[in-house]
């Protein structure tokens, strides 16, 4: 049976898709943002053993050479991802599409759907996969919610039990998107088109900070790209607020954006022809 | 006698009251200067002392009803010959009517329980004005019910249908920031339209107002011509309840050894004892006193004396549950151990039992009708109704599917109120599919707040905390319940509840 590693499961979320979700976060990420908020999911663990020491309680400890997260003895003081410079969380789970199931299944009169992040849901996409037949076999909605590195064309399986990708599309050009991520931007773009023109394109987002990336030009290219399709859906595009909120240390001299650039980027946006524009 | 004129002069002499709670403080005390009714049982003035029944200062002999909805719908088709209103014919003209009607109710105080299905006793009106002119007539409408009948318990009702005045309302309750009128939104997922749903929400998050009540179910158990009146009890519209009396379950369970002791001792003792008191209250009301002979409301035929049910109330289950558990040798709590959950259940069906094979003649359908009470005075050692206490509530999904266990037995009235953060506004479809999924799982009334604003629900009605601090300080404050609340409600039942976050 093929599991996948599980930082946490949200019960209820309002911030990932269409009304009350239950959200998935896998662990490990193929991009490496310099503002990510959740840096601690970016890396498998390697074992080297830092969080052992300074866990205050006593729930982490070595077996066969491995980091053992005890979850009954864990306080959540997130001593362990503060410890950590590889980052990487202790507190993973490594679950089939069974397990994750079985703790959704009990939120089913609550929610509309299920949504899967992380990290990259897609570098998970076998279970991922087997965890949507399931969702959709009981009625729920399944959406990803991915940094676009996936190829999703020559993999069409995933897509077939999936309801739609929130897609990330983080800047404007290559060599930001690198400078950024670590990762090439031209297979983002072509899912970007490639999602729009399948009618699998749920969202978009972009984190926007003043100075450091030129969220206009990257509202501009995607509103480019997305014009023929525009005209005959609503796409929503989700403009993100930057927040130092979780970002490291050698990362935080990013400015956050005012209300007002905000509000200038979300006019723009309208004139690229988004109807439905969500500033948070 | 010098003892009764110390009292009186002592009320009369309070600074903390405006001139009609001092005049209603009067009344009640000189009515509690008679006797019990005729018939009241021995056993009651022990388990009244001993506080494990409470008459919920109803005073020893009501002049009337406790509840009293009247029939609306026939004063706007008929007018009234004692209030001398013709039927109204326009929008200015029905809500003048309904607040000299509102002025010339009552219920067991001075102010009526009850204010009609507003967005059905309206529309007929404001769809003949002009969208802004009928906006700003029921501003004034609204503001006029708060102004003038400053209590809590004073309830309107909306849906289950979307309408144009339905719609006026949730726009101005935000912008109003009133206490009164409570409001339940009467909802029917099949019928109430999701977007009209949502506006509803948007606004019990800013104003605590409306709360949503299932429509099938008290269509069902009450009957198509329900109202839900003061904090959440589904009555008889043209009808009412006579009484409320409560059993406070978990000072019951104090009292003792064990879960045995309980249900073969002292429950039976408790329930018996309350329905005779009830008897004798409710043949009191209906055979000496005035009300049903004489009220302009009754010879109109807005109220009829058949339409009227008794109460069985009670609260503390949760803290029965609890000490039940510990006195057998067991450690799980309700809301967080299946044995404990369906013990309440257990308890609940004994209550059920004998409430619905005891006879009174007078009671609708001939028999008194179960409900979960929001908590008053001196509940120490009781929650609300079937409520999990405050502060020990589990997370959202299984707190709502506990709800779904008890909230049946209650045709007349059970809620629990699930307050959110500033997420919420985020997405309010996600608010509304937690509400759908409360209905799924057996919820049958649910209301929320905003956990921040100045506009909260403590227990059941509403309450503005800026006033509470006003009235802590020493200044008067209109509201009634303000008066009631600072001086009887627990302090926790303010700050405790738990404030649920879609950051979780």
């Amino acid at each position: 049976m093929i599991k996948a590693p599980v930082n946490k499961i949200i019960p209820s979320s309002v911030v990932d898709g269409p009304g009350n979700r239950t959200a998935i976060f896998f662990q490990s990420c193929n991009f490496n943002c310099r503002y990510c908020h959740n840096p601690e999911t970016i890396n498998m663990c390697i074992n080297c053993g830092a969080c052992v020491e300074t866990c205050p309680v006593g729930a982490l400890s070595f077996k066969d050479g491995k980091v053992v997260w005890d979850d009954k003895k864990c306080c959540r003081c997130d001593t362990c991802i503060k410890t950590c410079q590889n980052n990487a969380s202790p507190k993973i789970k490594y679950m089939s599409a069974e397990e994750i199931w079985e703790q959704i299944e009990g939120n089913i009169p609550f929610i509309r759907g299920i949504t899967v992040s992380g990290g990259e849901c897609t570098l998970q996409a076998d279970v991922v996969r087997e965890l949507f037949a399931i969702a959709k076999k009981h009625g729920l909605t399944a959406l990803l919610d991915s940094n676009g590195s996936y190829d999703f064309k020559n993999h069409p399986e995933l897509l077939e039990v999936s309801d739609g990708v929130m897609l990330d599309v983080k800047a404007d050009n290559e060599e930001r998107h690198q400078w950024l991520t670590g990762h090439s931007i031209d297979i983002v773009l072509e899912n970007l088109e490639y999602l729009a023109s399948i009618d699998k394109l749920e969202e978009i987002r972009t984190v926007c900070i003043p100075g450091s990336l030129e969220n206009e030009k990257t509202i501009t290219i995607v509103g480019d790209i997305l014009k023929p399709y525009l005209e005959k859906k609503d796409i929503r595009y989700k403009l993100i607020k930057y927040r130092h909120f979780g970002v490291r240390q050698q990362y935080r001299d990013f400015k956050e954006p005012t209300e007002e650039y905000m509000n200038e980027l979300k006019a723009l946006a309208q004139q690229k022809g988004f109807r439905n524009i969500v500033i948070i | 006698m010098k003892k009764y004129q110390r009292e009186i002069e002592k009320i009369m002499n309070d600074r903390q009251l405006t001139y009609w709670q001092r005049t209603d403080a009067l009344a009640k005390y000189a009515e509690n200067l008679l006797d019990y009714p005729k018939g009241t049982p021995e056993e009651f003035y022990i388990l009244q002392d001993s506080r494990e029944i409470n008459d919920l200062g109803e005073g020893h002999g009501p002049k009337c009803p406790r509840y009293i909805l009247p029939d609306y719908e026939k004063f706007i088709k008929e007018g009234s010959q004692f209030l001398r209103l013709d039927p109204p014919k326009t929008l200015l003209e029905a809500v003048n009517s309904l607040l000299i009607f509102y002025h010339n109710a009552h219920s067991i105080d001075r102010f009526p329980v009850y204010l009609g299905r507003l967005d059905i006793l309206l529309e007929q009106f404001v769809v003949k004005e002009e969208y802004e002119k009928a906006k700003e007539i029921i501003r004034w409408f609204l503001i006029s019910i708060d102004r003038t009948m400053s209590d809590s318990f004073v309830q309107a009702n909306l849906g289950p249908e979307e309408t144009v005045t339905g719609n006026i309302i949730l726009e101005l309750r935000p912008e109003l920031q009133n206490i009164t009128p409570n409001m339940s939104l009467r909802y029917d997922p099949e019928v109430t339209p999701d977007e009209f749903a949502k506006k509803a929400l948007n606004s019990a998050l800013k104003c605590a107002n409306p709360a949503f009540a299932l429509d099938s179910f008290y269509r069902e158990r009450v009957g198509e011509n329900y109202g839900i009146a003061s904090c959440y009890n589904g009555l008889l519209e043209g009808g009412g309840a006579f009484t409320l009396t409560r059993l406070r379950l978990g000072t019951i369970s104090e009292h003792c050894e064990n879960s045995r002791d309980f249900f073969e001792n002292r429950l039976p003792l408790c329930i018996d004892t309350q329905l005779k008191f009830m008897d004798a209250k409710i043949r009191n009301v209906v055979e000496n006193r005035a009300f049903f002979d004489s009220d302009w409301m009754v010879k109109e035929g807005f109220v009829h004396a058949d339409r009227f049910v008794g109460l069985f109330g009670m609260v503390g289950l949760c803290e029965c549950v609890n000490n039940l558990m510990k006195k057998d040798g067991k450690e799980g709590r309700m809301g967080h151990d299946k044995e404990a959950d369906q013990l309440g259940v257990k308890i609940l069906e004994t209550i059920d039992k004998a409430v619905s094979e005891h006879y009174c003649p007078y009671s609708y359908n001939h028999h008194f009708v179960m409900h979960a009470q929001v908590g008053a005075d001196d509940d120490e050692g009781n929650s609300a109704g079937t409520r999990i206490a405050y502060g020990d509530e589990p997370e959202l999904y299984e707190h709502l599917k506990n709800c779904g266990l008890y909230h049946h037995f209650f045709p007349s009235g059970v809620g629990d109120i699930f307050p959110f953060d500033e997420t919420a506004f985020r997405n309010l479809d996600a608010l509304l599919d937690i509400f759908k999924g409360g209905f799924k799982v057996g919820v049958k009334y649910m209301s929320t707040y905003l956990g921040s604003g100045d506009l909260i629900r403590v227990t059941g009605y509403l309450m503005k905390r800026s006033e509470v601090e006003k009235l802590k300080k020493g200044e008067v404050v209109a509201n009634d319940s303000v008066v009631l609340v600072v001086d009887k409600t627990p302090a926790r039942h303010m700050t405790e509840k738990k404030v649920r976050s879609f950051n979780d």
